[in-house]
């Protein structure tokens, strides 16, 4: 029951805001026993199958630009290359700490725009 | 600019989001505060970025035995029903709503990435004791 719960936040999230489920799998995860590396691989493959469930609703709402998205997919590809085969190499927290504050500038700007 | 904005966006979300770091938020606020996509759309594009993007990593992440599909699995019924009302509820809320709950919900994730970081090493030989649970 409480898997279930957990689980339902992270689609929720993932589901609401089209993106950002990992970073809540993730800790949760951890918390149940992943070590981070594997905790950050596990967190995409659940992300993967929710956002299969989240792209058939936006599809029934006609609110997919596969034009759009189509277009950045190929440079995604190359990037998802580098970060996998990265991702038991890197020590990620300057990388996080920089992300987080070009994200939380970035927000700030949203929220005033 | 914009093409080069384009793959850089791109590149940077992909490498991310394959980590399961938030990378699907640079694609978000670039379309939306770059692009003028409105945040709705901006969404359905990320996702659908997101699809072949994950799948690819899950392809290497498997290879490198890193996917818990233990967890996987007991984390999926209630998953994929969150993702069913958490999807509507977003059809449901106007644009610019959703797009300052968005921003809420980044900067809620940008300082604690900014605060929390040193708990979060991610080098395995660092966590010998962790790898071995």
């Amino acid at each position: 029951m409480k898997k279930f719960f957990k689980g339902s936040v992270c689609g929720f999230l993932n589901g609401f805001f089209g993106s950002g489920g990992g970073v809540i799998a993730v800790p949760i995860l951890e918390k149940e026993g992943c070590d981070p590396n594997e905790a950050h691989a596990t967190s995409v493959a659940l992300i993967f199958v929710l956002s299969l469930v989240t792209a058939a609703f936006y599809g029934f709402s006609g609110n997919l630009d596969f034009k759009t998205a189509w277009g950045y997919i190929p440079y995604g590809l190359a990037g998802a290359l580098c970060g996998a085969f990265f991702l038991k190499k890197i020590r990620a927290d300057w990388l996080k700490r920089i992300f987080g504050g070009i994200v939380t500038a970035a927000a700030v700007r949203m929220l005033f725009v | 600019m914009n093409i080069f904005g384009q793959a850089l966006a791109g590149f940077l979300t992909g490498v991310l989001a394959s980590m399961g770091l938030g990378g699907g938020f640079i694609l978000v606020v670039w379309l939306t505060l770059f692009m003028n996509t409105d945040q709705r759309t901006a969404q359905g594009i990320n996702v659908l970025f997101f699809l072949p993007i994950a799948f690819t990593a899950l392809i290497m992440h498997l290879k490198n035995g890193l996917i818990n599909k233990n967890l996987v699995k007991k984390l999926l019924f209630g998953g994929v029903v969150g993702a069913a009302i958490g999807t509507l509820g977003a059809q449901l809320v106007a644009n610019e709503l959703l797009r300052k709950l968005f921003a809420l919900f980044l900067i809620g994730f940008g300082l604690r990435e900014m605060f929390s970081a040193k708990n979060a090493k991610h080098t395995e030989s660092e966590n010998p004791e962790r790898s071995a649970e």
